[in-house]
């Protein structure tokens, strides 16, 4: 990444920690203070949810390629995934316990931030109980595009089955996202700042472990020719 | 397809002279059902409390049981004999099959002892064995699935309820649901949110499965 | 199949685990009427070289081709074609030996077999023990009845891992009568490190050889 874009980012991301706590106007009626973690909460949450989708390109590349990199890039978009997936579970609880009065409440996202937390720990598990690593690679990857097939259902079908003490109810009664302006200039910039620092860690971890790769690769050819 | 058939016949085969996933299946619910039951003793749960409970039981015995059908294979042996003569795609059904039969004879048997001995009223059979019929397919369907892969990894035991409950939650979700509304309401169509999920998870993750496990079975 | 033209070809099969590599450029072609021979020491990837050839396992690279009067015959139909016997492949221990025969049998869409099982059993000296259950069998009568449920479709490709293992003098010798049916006119893959097993091949493959 350039340097130019090395600066955007970072005054970016300093800007929106300050704007985060002092500049964008606070929710009059009931949030008060707490309005501020939204602006971590929301992006962190999404980005969780970016990397399980990831995760699940990078699975079904390997098995349709059968090319080990495309494992390599799957586990890491899943360690990256689950990171994300606590953060948001603990941002979302802490939000929970000032907004709601206690720390977990089942509500229908929280239940799928878990679900998500859960399903990248038994990835993991999974990962660990096998050593052959072409086995090891299939079953994590079919794991992973299994996971991806069940989540719809957490994100669609469960909120309408159960009621939802999530955001919308609260910040307004229409279901809108009714910010004001400068809250939206923080939100939006959080969400893309984020989303783009977030790519570029990625993007050089994913060049990592390619490096990895290619040097096994050259490796195996050598033992080959002998 | 006859390889679907002759597949599931062999199971079934083999479990009648063997017994060792029904029993541990049976045992397990029959074990947790005294259990929960003898903690909770003459306080009357509600129907949300029972609904939850049944499908804990249920849940938890599918456990003991489900991966049976694939762990016997890979500790006896015969795995590369079945993979040398089957489709991959009839194997996962007939096992799926397979595993559909023992939850059906789990809950014939878990069913009306749980109905007796909780005080569980159940107000609409008719959403009742409808839920009860549709989940199996999700849960045989999901189960078979997540135990074709943890036979294939070292340790098997905790593994397969760790990978298995993320995937089946859905069905778990509705289905409590559901049984709670079957205590509640006679009629069918309050049930139907439940009740359509729990088909559209069925189809998808059967699909899913049969795509998939070609990946899962050849090395 | 009568007048089929079988081709098995090996094209430069290379086989890695982690970071051992166990079989390195393997290649051959064997042809309808003649055996090979598959040798090496212990550990040295014969078990895996027959488990890639039979289409347990696939190649890290390279690949197994089958043709049938130059066709090439589909992965997934395979198993129509080849039979195996090998001390990893196990028959369904609770089950009769009829019952397995059966099994095999008809997931390879068989139908009037029962004649042929009454020749087979009776040439490795089982008759009689059909509806008992395997595990009531000796090692030596499981290895015998592994031959029959391999042969019983009469495969164009026969794979024998240790053709001698568990057996006899008096089986050793049905075994080999089998072996040299199947070379006349069929093809015949055996893993072996006896020397006079190799005797029976026309060509002869060396793994893990530095």
């Amino acid at each position: 990444m350039s340097k130019l874009w090395k600066i955007i980012l970072y005054t970016g991301l300093a800007l929106i920690i300050v704007g985060a706590f002092v500049w964008a106007p606070l929710e009059p009626k009931i949030l008060k203070e707490y309005t501020r973690i939204f602006y971590f909460h929301v992006p962190v949450a999404w980005i969780c949810v970016l990397f399980f989708l990831i995760a699940a390109y990078y699975s079904f590349q390997f098995l349709r390629t059968k090319d080990l990199l495309y494992d390599a890039y799957a586990k890491i978009s899943n360690e990256l995934g689950i990171l994300f997936a606590i953060l948001a579970t603990v941002t979302g609880s802490i939000w929970a316990k000032v907004t709601w009065g206690s720390f977990w409440n089942w509500d229908p996202r929280e239940t799928s931030i878990f679900i998500l937390l859960l399903i990248y720990g038994a990835y993991f598990s999974l990962r660990s109980a096998v050593e052959q690593e072409d086995r090891r690679a299939r079953l994590a990857a079919v794991y992973s595009l299994l996971a991806f097939v069940t989540v719809p259902f957490f994100v669609f079908v469960v909120p309408r089955i159960y009621f939802s003490l999530h955001p919308d109810p609260v910040i307004n009664t229409q279901g809108k996202i009714h910010l004001e302006l400068r809250q939206r200039v923080v939100f939006f910039s959080s969400l893309i700042f984020h989303t783009v620092l977030y790519l570029w860690l990625f993007q050089m971890r994913k060049t990592q472990v390619k490096l990895q790769m290619i040097l096994r690769l050259y490796k195996e050819n050598k033992m080959l020719e002998e | 397809m006859k390889q679907i058939w002759l597949i599931f016949l062999k199971d079934i085969q083999q479990e009648f002279k063997t017994r060792y996933a029904i029993n541990a299946i049976m045992l397990f619910a029959i074990v947790t059902l005294s259990a929960v039951s003898f903690s909770i003793g003459a306080y009357t749960a509600t129907t949300r409390v029972l609904a939850a409970l049944f499908w804990i039981i249920l849940f938890f015995s599918s456990m003991s049981g489900l991966s049976h059908i694939f762990i016997r294979e890979e500790e006896t042996q015969t795995a590369d004999t079945l993979k040398l003569v089957a489709r991959p795609s009839s194997i996962y059904l007939g096992k799926f099959f397979f595993n559909l039969v023992l939850l059906v004879l789990l809950e014939v048997i878990l069913i009306p002892l749980f109905i007796a001995i909780m005080n569980f009223k159940v107000v609409s059979f008719q959403i009742f064995l409808l839920t009860m019929f549709i989940g199996n397919f999700g849960l045989a369907g999901g189960g078979t699935m997540v135990a074709a892969i943890i036979s294939k990894a070292s340790t098997k035991g905790a593994l397969f309820t760790v990978l298995s409950f993320p995937i089946l939650l859905p069905v778990l979700i509705s289905g409590i649901s559901a049984t709670r509304k079957a205590a509640e309401s006679v009629k069918l169509m309050d049930a139907q949110n439940e009740l359509q999920a729990l088909l559209a998870y069925g189809i998808i993750i059967i699909v899913a499965s049969i795509l998939l496990f070609d990946f899962v079975w050849n090395e | 199949m009568l007048n089929a033209k079988m081709e098995l070809i090996a094209e430069k099969i290379v086989k890695r685990f982690g970071h051992f590599l166990v079989l390195k450029n393997i290649s051959f072609k064997v042809s309808s009427g003649s055996a090979i021979a598959i040798t090496g020491p212990n550990g040295s990837g014969k078990t895996t070289l027959v488990k890639i050839l039979c289409n347990l396992m696939a190649p890290t690279r390279g690949q197994v081709v089958y043709q049938n009067n130059s066709q090439k015959i589909n992965r997934e139909d395979i198993f129509q074609y080849i039979g195996l016997v090998g001390p990893y492949l196990q028959l369904y221990q609770e089950l009769s030996a009829q019952e397995n025969i059966d099994f095999f049998a008809r997931m390879r869409n068989l139908k009037n077999y029962s004649a042929r099982v009454k020749q087979l059993m009776e040439l490795f000296n089982l008759s009689g023990r059909e509806h008992d259950a395997v595990k009531t069998y000796s090692s030596g009568m499981q290895q015998r009845l592994k031959y029959v449920c391999a042969l019983i479709h009469e495969p164009e490709v026969l794979f024998v891992d240790e053709p001698r293992s568990n057996l006899d003098q008096a089986g050793i010798e049905v075994v080999y009568s089998i072996l040299q049916e199947q070379k006349k006119d069929k093809i015949l893959v055996i893993s072996t490190n006896d020397q006079e097993d190799l005797t029976l091949a026309d060509q002869i493959i060396r793994v893990g050889v530095a």
